[in-house]
């Protein structure tokens, strides 16, 4: 196809350093896995025991997918479940972003005009995709041989790994046609493998209990992936599923971009009002306009990230009694209570930091609207700086706090009603849920302030919340020193449910948020704009 | 107060770059003033200035009698803008669009909001994603012509639009001010647009004012190109000064005279006698390359 190899090669200078960063860090968890597991249970007996307990927990299963077998390799393809949903996820969204947004940016149109086939941007992107997929299949496997893994389950386990990248490329490459809207592209593909995941999960609990659902695993290319079991029984009906799927919606999509006009969707694009209704009158009105379908999205992530949490309590709680080699892992002090509340601890730490996620992306709407040129139709009217930007400053502060709450209240209920103890767990779990709150607006501030500050550079915000994260889940393996790890506002705040609880580090983090907010805030009232 | 703008000896620099090196820009209340200058000239930047958007690094500037800076959002109720590059909320429909500029600055004039849909033949239920540059445009034309501001100022408003609606959007600046006597700061490219709105106009380059007064100041300045068919052969026509580019052949001459010189050179040719004779006056456009030119300001 024309044009073909030259658009390639700009995919792959474009993404130089955005490709790696997944294609090849990714594999490198699974790796990781293996040798952590074969550390903490370097005997047959020890990974029987733990295998015994995973494979029935409704939790464990609903996470992970269904595990097969107790050896080495049988445990790491098991614990990378997840992973081969972000692998999907990485997938889909590099071939939006080389295809759609680029249509949308006009960007296409300028390619378009050049010596290039009609399907050329869409093949290009597509085989980036795919070529990605491979590098991660051939890490994946070159790591595990290298630890000593089998050698055919290992290349199987890659090929699988590879192969549901690519069925979510294809995915993402078909989502692309349908709407002439990069963000309803990508809304519509994360769907489509939220969808498959969520299919995966009950079908493969639903089969624990020997249940009349369990065909539904078998309407998911994330399921057929996941019964591969590669350093087990081995099927391989299931990839030459995923790798028939891959090529059909692949070639599904071909057909659709040579049919259709450039910068249209297949999908018709739903005309809108032709007046504005009642709401949309102020910037409060305006920010609510565009910030509640990521504040939908976001609640009912952060409900299902409850149900998920919650859901794994029960089997937390027999794990801790029956294997105290994990229960020590888990929670140092023994017992089941304990080991239970120091699971969610660190499984709410993990949701404060992706609700801070959420607080960093909300509040760089600013920058967003700034670069855009919105913000200068807006200040140009009678609407002042300030009340602009707390419009959105106000959703980047309760947004996350009701997704924060909206989970810690899911996942205390199931777990509650998993542990018969929902006066317990609703209140606790919401409570260390809440906590969460101040850490996360002292990095929604701190976008604030940056965005006041150095507006260009507004987005370093994205690289602070990567500390924060790099120092919940590394810092203290690593044993840094105290002064790095209390750089990030998270290290302030207790453990909770579990530990004891002043005051104080609340009252010090939300003091923080204002004054960054502030300041931030005061630097845009006297700065120029448009400043990006 | 007979000053809608009144910017003196304003200086504004990025960096390295002096966008704004001393420049003066006087637009009387009622009038409709043109904003000449090449790209990257500052057109745009005086605009934010005056918008209090960007603060000025040194001269003087006032809006409407205000100062730009303190008190932007009471000046603001008072006008309507239309940015030179219009961007819009993709999600929003461009009726919602309009409706929400309209409401921002303070209400808008809902039968004239239809009147002008229907003049500009825009649909008002498409996504603004769906919209070209010239629909987008538009979209900010109608929001901002349809508000009761009483003054406009219009960054290149037209830089997307087709002829036809480029005649539609004259005519609506027109209206607008022989009915409300509004002020109008329009900067342009388009140079025949400005001939046919401008009372005075403003030529800007490299940050500074380089001319301005009204289109008949202007025309004074410039040169005019005669054409004639002659009897017999005139003297001295080269040497006179103020007369450029001569062409003689056989009986024909073509040069470009200052105005100054026109009532001589016009001598020079009736005593040789005059068989046909053609002027053209000199267009806008060619001012405008003339100041453009790149030699240095002064
Ligand atoms: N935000 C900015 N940062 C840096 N330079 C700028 C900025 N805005 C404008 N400039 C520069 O100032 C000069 C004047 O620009 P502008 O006012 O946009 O000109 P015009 O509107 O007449 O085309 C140009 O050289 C431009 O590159
Ligand atoms: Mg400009």
């Amino acid at each position: 196809m024309t044009g073909t190899g030259s658009l390639i090669r700009l995919i792959l200078r474009r993404d130089r350093f955005l490709l790696p960063l997944w294609a090849v860090l990714l594999p490198l968890v699974p790796v990781g896995y293996a040798s952590s597991l074969r550390a903490l249970f370097p005997t047959a007996a020890e990974r029987a025991g733990y295998a015994r307990v995973s494979a029935d927990s409704a939790g464990f299963v609903a996470l992970l997918g269904p595990l097969h077998g107790s050896s080495l390799g049988d445990l790491v393809a098991w614990r990378s479940g997840f992973l081969l949903v972000l692998a999907g996820l990485f997938s889909l969204l590099t071939v939006i972003r080389h295809t759609r947004t680029d249509e949308e940016l006009g960007r296409t149109e300028l390619i378009g005009a050049g010596a290039v086939s009609r399907p050329a941007g869409l093949v290009a992107a597509l085989l980036v995709a795919l070529g990605a997929n491979v590098v991660l299949a051939v890490i994946v496997m070159g790591g595990l041989i290298g630890l000593g893994l089998p050698v055919a389950g290992s290349v199987l386990f890659g090929v699988s790994f590879g192969l549901a990248g690519w069925a979510f490329a294809a995915v993402g490459a078909v989502s692309a046609q349908l709407s002439s809207s990069a963000r309803t592209a990508r809304s519509i593909a994360i769907i489509g493998l939220g969808a498959t995941f969520v299919l995966r999960m009950a079908g493969d609990v639903d089969a624990l209990g020997g249940g009349a659902l369990s065909w539904l695993t078998w309407v998911s290319p994330v399921g057929w992936i996941q019964h591969v079991f590669p350093y087990g029984p081995s099927a391989l009906l299931p990839l030459f599923l995923a790798l028939a799927f891959t090529v059909a919606a692949g070639l599904a999509a071909v057909a659709m971009v040579s049919r259709r006009d450039i910068g249209e969707g297949v999908l018709p694009a739903r005309p809108g009002t032709p007046t504005a209704g009642a709401a949309l009158s102020g910037p409060i009105g305006l920010a609510w306009r565009l910030h509640r379908g990521m504040l939908i999205g976001w609640l009912a992530g952060f409900a299902v990230l409850g149900l998920v949490f919650g859901g794994v309590a029960k089997s937390i709680a027999d794990l801790a009694d029956e294997n105290s080699s994990l229960s020590e892992i888990l929670g140092r002090l023994g017992g089941s209570t304990a080991a239970v509340d120091q699971y969610f601890a660190t499984a709410l730490g993990m949701m404060g930091l992706i609700a801070a996620a959420y607080a960093v992306q909300a509040a760089l709407r600013l920058h967003d609207e700034e670069g855009t040129g919105h913000a200068e139709a807006v200040l140009a009217t009678r609407t002042g700086r300030v009340r602009w930007a707390a419009g959105h400053l106000m959703f980047s502060l309760f947004g996350p706090a009701a997704a924060l709450l909206v989970g810690g209240a899911v996942c205390g209920l199931v777990a509650g009603l998993a542990l018969d103890n929902v006066g317990r767990e609703v209140p606790a779990l919401l409570g260390g849920a809440a906590a969460q709150i101040p850490a996360v607006w002292v990095l929604a501030t701190l976008a604030v302030l940056l965005f006041g500050v150095l507006p260009r550079q507004a987005p370093a915000a994205w690289g602070a919340l990567a500390v924060c994260f790099f120092l919940l889940i590394g810092g203290a393996i690593l044993q840094l020193n105290h002064w790095i790890m209390d750089l990030s506002p998270f290290t302030h705040i207790p453990h909770l449910p579990g530990a004891a609880a002043t005051p104080l580090p609340f009252v010090v983090l939300t003091a923080l948020a204002v004054v960054l907010a502030a300041a931030g805030l005061t630097a845009f009232r006297r700065r120029d704009v448009p400043a990006i | 107060m007979a000053e809608a703008v009144d910017v003196t000896g304003l200086r504004k620099s990025f960096g390295r770059t002096q966008a704004l090196d001393g420049l003066d820009l006087h637009v009387e209340v009622g009038e409709v003033h043109g904003f000449l200058g090449p790209n990257g000239a500052g057109k745009s930047t005086t605009i934010r200035i005056l918008l209090g958007l960007m603060r000025a690094n040194g001269g003087t500037a006032r809006l409407l009698g205000g100062d730009p800076w303190s008190h932007a959002t009471d000046l603001h109720k008072r006008l309507a803008y239309v940015p030179g590059d219009v961007t819009l909320w993709p999600a929003l429909s461009g009726g919602e669009v309009i409706d929400l500029l309209g409401r921002l600055r303070g209400g808008i004039n809902r039968k004239r909001r239809d009147e002008l849909l229907e003049r500009f033949d825009l649909d008002p239920r498409n996504k603004a994603r769906t919209y070209s540059k010239g629909n987008r445009q538009k979209v900010a034309l109608v929001a901002a012509l349809a508000s009761d501001a009483e003054l406009l100022i219009l960054d290149e408003p037209t830089s997307g639009l087709d002829p036809l609606m480029e005649s539609v959007f004259r005519d609506v600046v027109r209206e607008e001010h022989r009915r409300g006597g509004k002020t109008v700061l329009l900067s342009s490219h388009i140079l025949t647009e400005v001939e046919a709105l401008c009372h005075r106009l403003t030529i800007i380059r490299e940050g500074r004012t380089v001319e301005t007064g009204t289109l008949a100041d202007l025309r004074h300045l410039t040169r005019t190109t005669i054409e004639a068919e002659l009897i017999g052969l005139p003297d001295g026509l080269a040497a006179l000064p103020g007369v450029y580019d001569l062409q003689a052949d056989d009986h024909r001459v073509v040069f470009d005279v200052d105005t100054d010189t026109l009532e001589p050179a016009l001598r020079k040719l009736v005593d040789v006698g005059v068989r046909s004779l053609t002027s053209k006056p000199p267009t806008l456009e060619e001012l405008f390359l003339r100041q453009y030119r790149k030699e240095p300001v002064r």
